[in-house]
């Protein structure tokens, strides 16, 4: 079992702010974890963090079992971790494709313009809106937008996929579809983290659960522990003895 | 799509330059000439802006900088050292694109506003600088020795001469613009332009690629200074350095449609054009830069993406044309 | 010794200068703070300060200090207007749309003042005596104009402070969104605090008139000190405007002790520069 990431005390601060506190784990190729957490608890950060955005002031990254705790986004783009974004962030005034295109140019591949348009087209397939793909990116609703996003990281046929709350703002059906996408991305051998805030989605599709609460790692572990453990159902709910009635009830 | 309306993009910038480049010969007014090298000045200027401003959304209020430094260079080589005239023009685009290097690690990691500040403040300081630097003659410049003209064939065929390399620069510039917008670096700095941030995340080394945005946008520029003052025979610190030639750069870039290979050329043609109306009109010769100023101001307001812009958001269909 | 009692004649009068600076530069700062606008057009407005006098004193034989009184509300007014025709459609477009449409305004001003004034010089001579302390003399009309500096500071502050108006230009500098939720017509504010910004100018123009002799284009080199005293102290910062303005001037002062006259614009710039990079907010820090 080769462990892609290993994330290992890592403890970031913004002035006063504690956001991470000694946050550790493993990473094996071929997981999905799901990070989890109430409002607040700093997943996203983390994710800056893993992805070189933020650097942290104590702790080590190490990616492919090299250190890149100091490294730039695009050094670990060009390393194969690709992420999406929670409030998403298409390139507005390019189209589609190009969106998409960008991706597979400067990802780990370094494609050239010809190839890259082409992984651009079997990507949008994928996610299903090929039918948009000579449309500006900026004209899209926001489940599309969603697509893109997830597009452009998977053109660059990354290592390590972050998904950051992908699922937000979908409705039902959408989120069947994109579950199942999640999913037949893992089968293509890629590597993900999922933020996620829908308890049933996140469960059923992680292998392993990781939960974050104030900036601490507060559980880690097999779905069905973590929907068991005390500390999690404090966290979310407050009350222990509340949240013993309300599954008392079920 | 047939293979000619693919290269469209750069087919109508390069008609117009010929057309330029043409038209003194056709009416044969010396006149002609002038407002034609005028006009292939500001195209080239214009082109070269762009590729800071429209493809990687850096907005340079103080473009002019590389004009007046490269130019100097050049002609202080040229009245001064007695060197031939195409090396001073090659070392004037040597030493903008060296100040831009120096520059860009200095300034592109500012944003926005700050960096459009700072431009404007690159661009006083040169001028101020320039003004006491003593080598390049201070406040009362480099003045030409008319005998230097004897080696081009006399004050007259030099003029003509300069006519045709500001032609062949005008060339270069759109080619240049056209490699660019059409290579995987160009795609990289509109991704810098629509969200740096994003484009980072997803692998573009922002930092690398915004420099070599900003000395390839100096160097033309540079050469262009050179010519210009080989062709005036004469420079002083405000002529190299004029602030609101920069800002008419922006506006010529705004105007024809910023991001695109086209855009700049029309923009430079329809602005100057305008100008030379404007300038010999009694009426709005004083309030030319007022003129100007509104028409910027309406561009702004109502048609941010300028003229091709305009025409590829309406019509989809031209987007794979008008590069 | 001879550079020390220089500096000595020299340096009260920067400081004096340095105040007129700061309220100039309070003028783009405001206006920078409240709706994160850099208004292009400061120079040219300080200019019209700067004719305002003249065509009052000169032309209307009225005393320029009692001029302010008409220059001020001017001002605003131009504030407003320049605001609801040029700013208020990009106010919430990227930043370079805002920046355009301010300096379309700067051409607009430059070209019609070139028109009615031409570009040769202007001189308002009002004496208003002189008093010599040590090795210094200060100008009256220094002097006179540091004081307005500062009651035009207070006023500002109070203004802004302990009235009603300041208070809801103050929610919208803070939170524009929010501000709306609450009530607060934020366009008219906007127009407001552009005003204001805009009669600091030419109060600050005002003033200089009666230093030094002008023409269309002298607000250029004054707007381009607002924006090193604005980095400075801080783009949103009115007190580091004041501070900052006060360091500009004893630069000035001082550095032509030791250098001539003319490298005193290239160490601005390059303190502006260095400013920018090394603590992008300012010295004071940006905002309130």
């Amino acid at each position: 079992m080769t462990l892609l990431l290993q994330v290992q005390g890592v403890t970031k601060r913004f002035g006063g702010l504690q956001a991470l506190t000694q946050v550790t784990f493993d990473l094996p190729k071929g997981q999905i974890l799901g990070l989890i957490g109430p409002n607040g608890a700093g997943k996203t950060t983390l994710f800056n963090t893993i992805n070189g955005v933020y650097h942290p002031e104590e702790g080590r990254i190490l990616f492919q079992g090299k250190d890149v705790t100091n490294k730039m986004p695009y050094h670990l783009a060009k390393m194969g971790m690709a992420r999406t974004h929670q409030i998403v962030r298409p390139l507005n005034e390019l189209s589609v494709r190009e969106n998409v295109m960008v991706g597979a140019c400067f990802g780990h591949e370094n494609q050239s313009l010809g190839k890259a348009a082409k992984i651009a087209d079997e990507v949008l397939e994928f996610v299903g809106i090929s039918s948009r793909t000579d449309q500006l990116a900026g004209s899209l609703n926001v489940a599309q937008k969603k697509r893109l996003e997830m597009a452009r990281a998977l053109a660059s046929h990354p290592h390590l996929l972050l998904l950051d709350e992908v699922l937000a703002g979908l409705n039902p059906s959408e989120i069947d579809g994109m579950i199942q996408m999640v999913l037949d991305i893992r089968a293509q051998g890629i590597t993900i983290i999922m933020i996620e805030h829908l308890m049933k989605a996140v469960m059923n599709v992680s292998d392993r659960i990781f939960v974050l609460d104030y900036g601490e790692q507060i559980a880690e572990g097999s779905p069905n522990e973590i929907a068991n453990h005390p500390k999690v159902i404090e966290a979310y709910l407050g009350d222990p003895k509340l949240a013993e009635q309300l599954m008392e009830d079920d | 799509m047939r293979n000619w309306q693919k290269y469209i993009g750069i087919i109508l910038p390069l008609l117009v330059v010929a057309a330029l480049m043409l038209y003194p010969t056709v009416t044969g007014k010396a006149a002609a000439r002038e407002t034609a090298f005028t006009i292939l000045k500001a195209i080239a200027l214009a082109s070269s802006l762009n590729i800071l401003l429209g493809y990687t959304g850096y907005v340079s209020f103080g473009h002019i900088v590389f004009f007046g430094f490269g130019g100097y260079v050049g002609f202080y080589l040229f009245s001064a050292q007695g060197l031939s005239l195409w090396v001073c023009i090659l070392a004037g685009g040597f030493s903008s694109g060296l100040l831009a290097f120096l520059l860009g690690k200095a300034i592109l990691r500012l944003r926005g506003a700050y960096f459009a500040l700072a431009t404007i403040g690159v661009n006083e300081a040169m001028r101020a600088f320039i003004n006491n630097f003593d080598l390049f003659g201070g406040p009362t410049g480099i003045t030409l020795n008319f005998k230097a003209y004897l080696a081009y064939g006399g004050a007259a065929k030099a003029l003509e001469m300069a006519f045709y390399v500001v032609g062949g620069l005008a060339i270069l510039a759109i080619i240049l613009s056209y490699i660019i917008r059409t290579s995987k670096f160009g795609l990289g700095l509109l991704a810098i332009r629509e969200n740096e941030d994003a484009a980072e995340v997803m692998g573009v080394f922002a930092p690398d690629a915004k420099t070599w945005a900003y000395v390839l946008s100096a160097i033309i520029p540079g050469m262009i200074g050179v010519l210009f003052f080989f062709k005036n025979g004469n420079v002083e610190p405000h002529d190299a350095f004029p602030l609101h030639a920069s800002i008419e750069l922006l506006v010529m870039v705004m105007l024809g449609g910023q991001g695109t290979v086209l855009g700049p050329i029309l923009g430079a043609f329809a602005y100057q054009g305008m100008r030379g109306y404007l300038v010999t009109s009694d009426f709005f010769k004083d309030i030319q830069l007022s003129v100007s100023g509104a028409l910027l101001l309406i561009i702004v307001l109502f048609i941010p993406a300028g003229a091709v812009g305009w025409l590829r958001q309406r019509f989809p269909i031209l987007r794979r044309v008008l590069a | 010794m001879q550079q020390i009692s220089l500096l000595l004649a020299s340096l009260p009068d920067g400081i004096l200068l340095g105040f007129v600076y700061g309220v100039a530069a309070m003028g783009l700062t405001l206006i920078w703070g409240v709706m994160n606008v850099i208004n292009l057009s400061h120079g040219p407005i300080i200019s019209l300060g700067m004719f305002g006098t003249y065509l009052i004193f000169i032309k209307m034989g009225i005393n320029p200090y009692l001029g302010l009184f008409i220059i001020a509300p001017v001002g605003l007014l131009l504030g407003v207007l320049i605001y609801t025709v040029a700013v208020h459609r990009v106010i919430n477009a990227p930043h370079l749309s805002s920046l355009l449409a301010t300096f379309s305004v700067n051409m607009i001003i430059i070209g019609l003042g070139t028109a009615a004034f031409t570009t040769s010089p202007f001189n308002v001579d009002f004496n208003m005596g002189s008093v010599t302390l040590g090795p210094t003399t200060l100008l009256g009309t220094r002097l006179i104009a540091a004081l307005a500096a500062v009651i035009a500071t207070g006023s500002l502050y109070l203004f802004l402070y302990r009235t009603r108006p300041g208070k809801y230009i103050r929610a919208v500098a803070n939170n524009r969104a929010a501000a709306e939720l609450m009530g607060i017509p934020s366009s008219r504010i906007l127009a407001l605090s552009f005003g204001l910004g805009t009669m600091l100018a030419a109060i600050s123009g005002a003033l200089i008139a009666t230093f030094f002799p002008f023409s269309i284009l002298s607000g250029g080199g004054y707007e381009l000190k607002s924006f090193v005293i604005g980095v400075l102290g801080g783009l949103g910062n009115p007190v580091g405007a004041l501070v900052g303005g006060l360091v500009l001037g004893v630069l000035e002062a001082i550095i032509p002790a030791f250098l001539e006259t003319s490298w005193v614009p290239v160490i601005e710039f390059g303190l502006f520069i260095l400013v920018l990079l090394v603590r992008p907010k300012g010295l004071f820090g940006a905002k309130q």
